[in-house]
C-alpha cells in the first residue's frame, strides 16, 4: 500500500484506533466533570483522585473478598458513588453560593489528602489487577494491528455510558428536572421537587462515573496511587476544549483528542504529553467558551 | 506578660544550645534527597532512608563522641526543587554529605551544587554513567550501578543469545538517554543491529502506540531503556497487544525487584535483568534484608541496599580521618577497599565510580517460586571487569589531569 505522510496505512490505522481507546477514557471522565460542573457548578479537581478509587475498590474485592469482574464493575461505582453523595452532603453543599475558586480548592485538597492516604498504604508502584473475565481476553488480528478484545470493550462501554448519560440528561423528565433546577433552584423548588437531594444524587452519578472508569481502566493500566493524577490534568483540558459543563463537547472532544494524542505519538512522540493543551490554548484563542460552551 | 518572658527565656535558650553544639561536639549529618511520592518513592523513597538509618545505628549514632544525624527531604523529581534542597543543606543546615538522588536528571543538578560547594555526595539511585564521565566531579561517587553496567549485563547476554536487531523505547530524560546510547554501543559491539528508537515522556499512561511502532519495526529485541512506572506499564501492554507473543522479546534494561513485585511474575516471568544486589543471594544479604523487611515490610531494593552500603563506607572514612573534610573523606573512601554485605573487596575510583561485581538475574516462572519476593534465579555473576566502563573511556576530566 502507499504510505501516507511517510508512514504505511497499517501504522495509522493502528494508532487512529488506539487514540480512539484513549479518547474512550477522556470521554467517560470529561462526561463525569461536565456533568457535575453543569449542574452543579462545581470544579471537580477530585475526580481524578474518585476515578483512582474506583479502581483500588475493585481491586481489593477481588483481593481481599473474591468478587470479580462483572460485579466490580457494578459494586465499585455504587461504593465509590455513595462515598460521593457523602463529600457532597458534608462538604460542597457548603459551597455552592460561593466564587468557583473555592470549589476547586476545596476538591483539589480532597484528592491531595485521598492520594496521600493511598499512597501511604499501596505505595506507587501500584497493584495488578488479573480478572479480566474469559470472556474479554485474548484479541483478535485486524490485519494492520492486533486489537486485544478487552480494549474494543472499553471503547464500547464507553459509548453506552457517554450515550445513556446524554440520553437521561437531554431527553428524560427528570434530566429535563435538573436541568431546570439549575437554571433557577427556586421555582422548582416550588413546584414541590426536592431540588437539594437532586443535586446530592447528580454529585454522586458523577462519581460514580469517575469509578466506573477506574474499574474499565484497571486491567489495562496498572492500579496505583498515581493513576489519577497521570490523567486529571488532561481531562480537564479535554472539558475546557469541549466548553464547560457541555456533555456532547465532553464526549467528542474527549474521543477527538485522544485521536490527535495518537497521532502526536507517531510523528512526535516527545509531544504527545503536551499536544493537548496546544490545542486547549488554540481553542480558547479562537472560541473563549469552548467548541460546544455557550457564552457567558 | 509573664508566659512571654518565659518563652523568651527558652528561645534563649535554645539558641544558645543550639551555638554550644555547633562549637564543640559537631554533629555529623548525612541527607538523604529522594523521590518520596513519585515514581520512584517505592525503589528509593523512605525504605531508602531507613537503610541510612541502618548504617547510621551500626556505626553505633556517633563518632569520636559526635553525634550522627539523618535528615531526609523529597526532590518531587525536579532539578529545581531538587538543587535548592541541596544548597540549603550544604549551606545552612550543615550536612555534610547527601545521599541517593534517583533521577539522572536531578541527580546531575546536584552534582553541580556539589562541587561548587565542595561537599560529597553519594549517588545510589540514579543510573546516568555521566556522572562519572563527562560530568564527574571530585567530590561525586556513583555507588550502587550506572547505565554502562547495566548495558553491559542485560545488552550483551541478549545480543549474544540471539537477539541482534534492537529496537528502543527510550524515557525522554538524561536517564533514558544514557541508557539507549549505552547499551546500543554494546549492542553493536556485539555484532547486533539498532533499527530505531521512539523518546516517550516520563509517565506517560499508555504505551501501546509506542509499542506499535516497535512492532513494525521488525526488531527481534525491544529495549525498554526506561525505569519504574514506565517500565511496568510497558511490559503489562506489550503482553496485552500480543507482542510477546508475537515472537519479539522484551529487555528490560533496568528493572527493580519493587517493579517485578508490582508486575507479578505471570507477566513479568522469562524477563532478564541485570542487578547489583538481590536479597536471596547468599547468608549475608539475607542477614541484612531480614532486618530491613522486619522494619520496612518489603525486601530492599539495589537502591536501598547501596545506600546502608555507601553510609557505611562514608562514615568509616570519617571514623578513619577524625574529620568531615570533603577532601580527607574522599581520600580515604578512595583508599579503603569496599566490603559489606553486597560487595565483596569493591573499590571507589577517581573518577567516582564504586567498582564492584553486577549479577545477570532471570525472573522466575509463577510455578518455581516458592512465595512472596521469591522472583529471581541467578544466572551469572558478572566480574566488576566487565561490568565497569575503563577509567579512560569515561572522558571524566579529573582522570586526565
Amino acid at each position: 500500500m502507499i504510505p501516507l505522510l511517510g508512514i504505511p496505512p497499517q501504522v495509522l490505522f493502528g494508532q487512529l484506533l488506539l487514540g480512539l481507546i484513549n479518547g474512550a477514557f477522556y470521554a467517560m471522565l470529561s462526561l463525569g466533570l461536565a456533568v457535575i460542573f453543569g449542574l452543579l457548578n462545581i470544579i471537580n479537581f477530585a475526580h481524578g483522585a474518585l476515578y483512582m478509587m474506583g479502581a483500588f475498590a475493585a481491586w481489593l474485592m477481588l483481593d481481599h473478598l473474591g468478587i470479580g469482574y462483572w460485579p466490580a464493575l457494578i459494586l465499585s461505582p455504587l461504593l465509590i458513588g455513595a462515598f460521593g453523595v457523602i463529600l457532597e452532603k458534608t462538604f460542597l453543599h457548603r459551597i455552592y453560593k460561593l466564587d468557583h475558586l473555592y470549589g476547586l480548592l476545596l476538591t483539589f485538597g480532597l484528592a491531595l489528602i485521598i492520594e496521600g492516604l493511598f499512597r501511604n498504604y499501596y505505595g506507587v508502584s501500584g497493584q495488578a489487577y488479573d480478572a479480566v473475565p474469559d470472556l474479554l481476553k485474548g484479541g483478535n488480528n485486524l490485519g494492520f494491528m492486533f486489537l486485544p478484545t478487552y480494549r474494543g470493550w472499553v471503547v464500547v462501554a464507553s459509548l453506552i455510558i457517554c450515550f445513556g448519560t446524554w440520553f437521561a440528561i437531554e431527553r428524560t423528565k427528570l434530566g429535563s428536572y435538573l436541568r431546570a433546577a439549575t437554571e433557577n433552584p427556586k421555582l422548582v423548588q416550588a413546584f414541590g421537587i426536592n431540588v437539594p437531594r437532586m443535586i446530592t444524587l447528580t454529585y454522586g452519578f458523577g462519581v460514580a462515573l469517575a469509578a466506573m472508569a477506574g474499574v474499565l481502566a484497571a486491567p489495562i493500566y496498572h492500579v496505583s496511587p498515581l493513576m489519577g493524577s497521570d490523567i486529571i490534568i488532561v481531562v480537564f483540558a479535554v472539558v475546557v476544549i469541549g466548553g464547560m459543563g457541555s456533555i456532547v463537547g465532553a464526549v467528542i472532544s474527549g474521543f477527538g483528542l485522544g485521536i490527535i494524542e495518537g497521532m502526536t505519538k507517531v510523528f512526535y512522540p516527545e509531544a504527545s504529553n503536551t499536544v493537548i493543551f496546544v490545542v486547549m490554548a488554540i481553542v480558547l484563542l479562537v472560541k473563549p467558551a469552548g467548541l460546544f460552551g455557550k457564552a457567558a | 506578660m509573664r508566659l512571654q518572658g518565659i518563652s523568651a527565656l527558652l528561645a534563649a535558650t535554645a539558641l544558645a544550645s543550639g551555638f554550644a553544639m555547633t562549637a564543640s561536639a559537631e554533629t555529623i549529618k548525612l541527607g538523604v534527597l529522594n523521590d518520596q511520592s513519585g515514581v520512584y518513592t517505592d525503589l528509593s523513597g523512605p525504605g531508602g532512608v531507613d537503610a541510612v538509618r541502618m548504617a547510621v545505628e551500626d556505626a553505633g549514632g556517633a563518632i569520636n563522641g559526635n553525634k550522627i544525624e539523618v535528615v531526609s527531604a523529597d526532590h518531587q523529581n525536579k532539578p529545581d526543587v531538587g538543587t535548592s534542597i541541596a544548597r540549603q543543606w550544604y549551606d545552612q543546615d550543615h550536612v555534610d554529605a547527601i545521599f541517593d538522588v534517583p533521577n539522572s536528571g536531578v541527580a546531575l543538578a546536584v552534582q553541580e551544587v556539589a562541587r561548587e560547594k565542595h561537599k560529597i555526595v553519594m549517588f545510589s539511585g540514579p543510573a546516568s554513567s555521566d556522572l562519572t564521565g563527562a560530568k564527574c566531579s571530585p567530590t561525586g561517587v556513583h555507588w550502587t550501578y550506572d547505565t554502562y553496567g547495566l548495558a553491559k549485563g542485560t545488552g550483551a547476554a541478549v545480543t549474544k543469545s540471539g537477539g541482534d536487531s534492537w529496537f528502543f523505547l527510550t524515557a525522554d530524560y538524561a536517564f533514558g538517554q544514557a541508557l539507549e546510547r549505552d547499551t546500543a554501543a554494546v549492542v553493536q559491539a556485539n555484532g547486533g543491529k539498532v533499527l530505531g528508537e521512539v523518546r516517550t515522556p516520563l509517565g506517560s499512561p499508555d504505551f501501546s502506540s509506542f509499542l506499535l511502532q516497535a512492532q513494525s519495526s521488525k526488531a527481534k529485541i525491544i529495549g525498554l531503556a526506561n525505569a519504574g512506572g514506565d517500565t511496568v506499564t510497558s511490559i503489562k501492554q506489550a503482553a496485552e497487544f500480543g507482542i510477546t507473543s508475537g515472537g519479539q522479546k522484551l529487555a528490560g534494561l533496568l528493572v527493580f525487584l519493587s517493579d517485578v513485585n508490582s508486575l507479578g511474575l505471570k507477566t513479568a516471568q522469562g524477563l532478564e535483568l541485570t542487578e547489583s544486589f538481590y536479597w536471596d543471594l547468599n547468608d549475608e544479604t539475607r542477614a541484612f534484608s531480614k532486618r530491613f523487611f522486619e522494619r520496612n515490610k518489603k525486601e530492599p531494593t539495589m537502591v536501598q541496599a547501596g545506600l546502608y552500603g555507601a553510609a557505611k563506607h562514608y562514615l568509616e572514612a570519617v571514623k578513619a580521618t577524625g574529620s568531615t573534610d570533603s577532601d580527607k573523606v574522599m581520600a580515604a573512601m578512595q583508599a579503603n577497599p569496599i566490603n559489606d554485605f553486597m560487595t565483596k573487596n569493591g573499590q571507589l575510583r577517581k573518577d567516582g565510580k564504586a567498582v564492584r561485581d553486577m549479577y545477570l538475574f532471570e525472573v522466575k516462572k509463577p510455578e518455581e517460586s516458592k512465595g512472596a519476593w521469591d522472583y529471581y534465579k541467578l544466572i551469572r555473576q558478572i566480574p566488576a571487569a566487565e561490568v565497569t566502563r575503563p577509567l579512560a573511556d569515561g572522558g571524566c576530566p579529573l582522570v586526565k589531569g
